[in-house]
């Protein structure tokens, strides 16, 4: 699953859908989400980079990275 | 960006003389200072704003730097003959090139006297009676049918007694809408009545029942040259929305479905001049007119704002010059109105209330 490509992010974690006039505010580890999603990385690519840049636990870190994806879904802001 | 075709002046501005209605500024703010905002910001033209007001506390009377100059006018309940009698007094003194009249109650009247204001150089920029008479709320499901747009279901009653049908038709929660402004959601036959006798005391006589529509609410500014092209479409989220329905601040976007959505509207009716959509996008994705507004919006001057100034277009084209479609704004233009005290003295309300000039 891709980050649309109209989504537009900025470095303190503001996200903007022009196409809804939504927007959004994340913290440093789910602007670091969206960056690796921008970048078309795999889920299991961002969990390995995500884990490895905090030294977190991958089982615990996989379940908030299911409710992540799960509201960015919500959100409208993902290509399913 | 829009193309000039035919420039108005090839060297200094032109100035012009433009009536403006519907200064009230209010909490349910008619378009008027938005509109005079608009055009003033326009470089290609030196402009004098006359207001033309119905009450003496509309708050654009009192805005010096938006209005030169303010006359009182007739209600529309006075018939044709009395504002035109009224508007030729004003014109022998301003010498007006073009009125933008911005009231939905005030637009069949001049309409009418299109013809006649200009034989006597007047310049307007308006839909036909016919193009006005069939968006009207109480025809917009025919209206729907025929140019093939999605409308929401409703029933146009005369009796409260109707009611009971139009529940077991459209189920709840309802719409109960007054033909000219007005509308409350129901959810009970009690709840339903209460907005039936409400609405009736306030707009008189039908009342819209309408299916209620979930979803999220866009409107569209839309300027038509009267040939079938939209020569500007800005779509509008509600960020926040009064009490009264009325977006408070809102964000321009970016979805070819309303914009595609602006253009069959407009290719089918031959729209002349502004109008507004408004627009439920439900969780489905489909867009359903809930209304069709024969004038700018209030919000109007974001248009502007994002880069496509549809008051001061509908200036030029009303002058006679080509324009064509714009193509581009800007997508994430915020606005967010604010609420002003503007100090005034007595002698000015006393002027405009004794003269109906200020």
């Amino acid at each position: 699953m891709k980050l649309k490509k109209n989504i537009a992010t900025s470095l303190e974690g503001f996200i903007f859908n022009p196409s809804t006039g939504d927007s959004f505010s994340t913290n440093p580890t789910g602007m670091d989400i969206l960056v690796l999603l921008k970048e078309e990385k795999t889920h299991p690519e961002i969990i390995e980079a995500i884990c490895s840049k905090y030294e977190i636990d991958q089982i615990l870190f996989e379940r908030d990275f299911d409710d992540f994806i799960s509201q960015l879904k919500d959100y409208r802001i993902l290509d399913l | 960006m829009a193309v000039q075709t035919n420039d108005m002046t090839n060297s200094a501005k032109r100035k012009i003389v433009v009536a403006v209605t519907a200064l009230n500024a209010i909490d349910s703010p008619g378009p008027g200072v938005a509109v005079i905002r608009a055009i003033r910001e326009c470089a290609d033209f030196d402009v004098r704003i006359i207001g033309l007001s119905y009450e003496s506390l509309e708050p654009g009377i009192y805005m010096h730097d938006i209005v030169d100059k303010t006359y009182q006018i007739p209600y529309p309940s006075s018939g044709t003959d009395s504002l035109m009698g009224r508007l030729l007094h004003i014109h022998e003194k301003e010498h007006i090139d073009l009125i933008i009249p911005n009231f939905d109650a005030e637009l069949f009247s001049f309409i009418k006297l299109r013809d006649k204001l200009k034989k006597i150089g007047i310049h307007t920029f308006l839909p036909d009676l016919a193009q006005f008479e069939a968006r009207d709320k109480i025809k917009l499901s025919e209206f729907g049918q025929k140019h093939g747009l999605l409308v929401p279901a409703d029933n146009i009653i005369l009796q409260v007694k109707e009611l009971e049908n139009a529940v077991d038709e459209l189920g709840f929660p309802l719409v109960i809408k007054g033909k000219f402004y007005d509308a409350v959601v129901v959810n009970t036959l009690e709840q339903a009545k209460k907005a039936f006798y409400q609405i009736q005391a306030k707009w008189g006589l039908p009342i819209i029942v309408q299916e209620f529509i979930k979803g999220t609410e866009i409107n569209i500014a839309i300027l038509g040259d009267g040939k079938g092209n939209a020569i500007s479409i800005i779509p509008m989220r509600k960020l926040y929305i009064t009490d009264k329905g009325k977006a408070w601040a809102g964000i321009t976007i970016e979805d070819n479905n309303f914009i595609e959505l602006a253009q069959q509207f407009i290719t089918t009716t031959k729209w002349r001049g502004g109008c507004e959509l408004e627009v439920m996008l439900t969780a489905d994705g489909k867009s359903y007119i809930l209304e069709v507004n024969p004038r700018f919006p209030a919000w109007i001057y974001l248009s502007a704002a994002a880069g496509q100034n549809q008051p001061a277009t509908l200036v030029k084209m009303a002058l006679g010059q080509h324009i064509e479609p714009f193509t581009d704004y800007e997508v994430g233009k915020i606005f967010v109105r604010y609420a002003w005290d503007l100090i005034t003295d007595v002698a000015e309300f006393q002027k405009i209330s004794g003269t109906g000039e200020l």
